[in-house]
């Protein structure tokens, strides 16, 4: 029901062709996630919306109003920058009210303004500190509070997270989506971290070589990625050259014929095959599944143990969880295997 | 046995320079001092008989007749005059400098060499050939004022050389590149992110100047003008020459002392309060800078 549509762009080719014909819909309070490798144009589309570049062709509107030539200074936009960009003469307080006293707001809005701001980010304690005073992690939250205090409409996050060590990524993955959530504010967040905006996003938009791939929930990326691309760089899938044989049916050359959803492609046609790790289910014996393949490998996960498999000069990886009741949970290397699956754990992408 | 070491190898990296410091600076200044408080011989040199007479000569005149003095504001209008024409030389090269030196910090690395070494190559060229050469440009029959008569802007030449205007021009010419290069060194390592931060946060070009790009700049700008405004107040060359010695400053006074006047005293106690000066406005200077510092933090 979300009918008040916000954000609108269509930008095209730059001579490099950084972004090739992009058209996004972004709603209304909503945390939406720009997901690609480096070099896939997310951080151009970031800077476009920002306003610090101007699209070739196309355009680009914020809540039905049309941005184009409109500078960084005059958009209802505000950025969290990749390293922060904080001001090093500023103390917190003063970075955090600086686009207050900008716009020109009494000294009485600015005091009440940030001080709410450092509530928010939790840093009270640090007003009165200096940017190289404070620890990553500080830095990046006087960043949060310094471009959420003009309360823009939408706050734009270009890898705000990249910079910070493990434990406080996942900390800080928390926060912004409670932030999120406490600001309703619409997020427009950059990541080439799939894991990043799986965990934190109502939308994403999985970006490479300048066009949108996928667009659609985490759940829908993870569950159905529309193509080879997405399969493979959200989550790590194996993906298994095949060919139809007949209408719902594919064969994955001389290990075995698969019931697939098909759907209009020729019989004999070449498809790809794509199955998370996580949902093979490997047996010693070829009752059901495909195979045999050969256990090259075994790591140890922790909580799984990943087998890798060769067959057919074709390689896959299985996770099998520790101590369930799935099979024979050890194999060793140059056992052989066979793989079953539920049927709804396939999909077949076209080439 | 290893720092102890250290600090020997630092003793002799630095003797060199130590021992120039002592023999060019300190023992001139010592002596200055010292012949400043001396009696002048007549001509020149001094005669060692202690008297203050140098530093009272600065403020009062001393009736050839009657011996009284009286107070005169003579040689104070001449420091007055120094500084403010080293200041408007400081403010000329601060406003031709910052976009020049703006333009070489954004170019790419590899033009950047070929325009630093564009900025230094009039100074391949004496300091006296240049301001006579500047002269040459800017007075009555000069291609300025010729070719402003010859379009019909002006009926009679401008008045460019022999005047304030000329020195402060000059002085700026002379010192620009002390200031542009402090001020390159610091616009390059300035993270151009933070201009993109201020747009962002709702500054105008303006005040993203004004309230970012500024206060970080503040060391090399700092920088660049003590070190054009400290040599542009003793400057001599180009109230000599462009002044057309009508408008003397503080280099050209204590010059005459040496040469001319030959009161060596009286020239040395000029060049005594010359240095005091310069001494207290840079320790205010860093004071200011320290405290703008602290209150920061």
């Amino acid at each position: 029901m979300r009918n008040v549509s916000k954000t609108y762009f269509d930008a095209a080719g730059t001579p490099h062709v950084a972004l090739d014909g992009i058209e996004l819909e972004i709603h209304e309070n909503e945390f939406f996630t720009l997901l690609g490798p480096s070099g896939c144009g997310k951080t151009t589309l970031l800077r476009l919306i920002g306003g610090f570049e101007q699209p070739t062709s196309g355009s680009i509107a914020i809540f039905n109003e049309e941005m184009a030539g409109q500078p960084p200074e005059q958009r209802p936009v505000n950025t969290v920058f990749q390293h922060y960009a904080l001001f090093p003469h500023l103390n917190v307080r003063r970075n955090i009210g600086f686009s207050l006293e900008m716009l020109g707001r009494d000294r009485a809005e600015i005091a009440d303004v940030t001080d709410r701001m450092l509530g928010l980010v939790g840093l009270d304690a640090m007003a009165d500190r200096m940017p190289d005073q404070l620890s990553g992690g500080q830095r990046q939250r006087v960043a949060l509070a310094r471009a959420l205090a003009p309360q823009p409409k939408i706050l734009l996050l270009d890898e705000p997270l990249s910079a910070l060590d493990l434990k406080l990524r996942q900390k800080m993955r928390l926060e912004l989506k409670a932030l999120q959530r406490e600001t309703g504010i619409t997020f427009v967040f950059v990541t080439h971290d799939q894991e990043e905006a799986l965990a934190m996003s109502d939308r994403i938009a999985v970006l490479a070589d300048g066009r949108v791939q996928q667009l659609g929930t985490p759940e829908e990326i993870y569950d159905a990625p529309a193509n080879r691309f997405v399969a493979d760089f959200i989550g790590g899938s194996n993906l298994l050259e095949a060919r139809v044989s007949a209408r719902g049916r594919v064969r994955v050359s001389d290990l075995g014929e698969l019931d697939a959803e098909t759907g209009q492609v020729e019989s004999g046609k070449p498809v790809t095959l794509c199955i998370r790790p996580e949902q093979l289910v490997l047996s010693a014996s070829g009752a059901d599944g495909i195979g045999p393949f050969q256990v090259i490998d075994r790591t140890y996960l922790g909580n799984a143990v990943a087998f890798h498999l060769k067959a057919e000069g074709q390689m896959v990886t299985a996770h099998m969880p520790r101590g369930g009741a799935r099979g024979q949970l050890d194999f060793q290397p140059g056992d052989q295997v066979y793989a079953d699956f539920e049927a709804g754990a396939l999909r077949v992408l076209i080439q | 046995m290893k720092v102890h070491g250290h600090t020997r190898l630092a003793a002799l990296l630095l003797s060199p320079a130590l021992a120039i410091i002592a023999v060019f600076m300190i023992v001139p200044i010592g002596i200055t001092t010292l012949y400043s408080f001396l009696e002048p011989a007549r001509y020149g040199g001094v005669i060692w008989e202690f008297s203050t007479d140098a530093y009272v000569r600065l403020l009062f005149e001393r009736d050839i007749f009657d011996d009284t003095l009286s107070f005169s504001t003579d040689y104070i209008r001449i420091f007055v005059r120094s500084l403010v024409q080293a200041g408007v030389a400081t403010l000329l090269c601060l406003l031709i400098g910052i976009p020049t030196a703006w333009f070489i910090a954004t170019r790419p690395d590899r033009q950047k060499t070929l325009w630093l070494m564009l900025v230094t190559v009039p100074y391949w060229v004496n300091l006296l050939v240049r301001t006579i050469a500047m002269l040459l440009i800017l007075r009555d029959e000069g291609p300025i004022n010729d070719s402003l008569q010859a379009i019909g802007l002006t009926s009679g030449p401008l008045p460019l050389s022999y005047n304030n205007f000329a020195v402060g021009l000059g002085l700026a010419y002379s010192f620009l590149p002390f200031m542009i290069l402090p001020l390159y060194a610091a616009i390059e390592r300035f993270d151009f992110s933070l201009l993109e931060a201020a747009y962002d946060l709702h500054a105008n070009r303006w005040k993203a100047f004004v309230g970012v790009v500024l206060p970080i700049l503040r060391p090399g700008v700092v920088a660049g003008s003590l070190l054009v405004f400290i040599p542009g107040i003793g400057a001599f060359l180009a109230p000599d020459i462009l002044g057309g010695g009508k408008t003397i400053m503080i280099g050209n006074l204590i010059g005459q002392q040496f040469q001319g006047s030959r009161n060596w005293p009286f020239g040395a106690a000029l060049s005594t309060v010359l240095m005091t000066l310069t001494l207290i406005a840079l320790m205010w200077s860093a004071r200011r800078a320290a405290k703008a510092g602290t209150e920061v933090v």
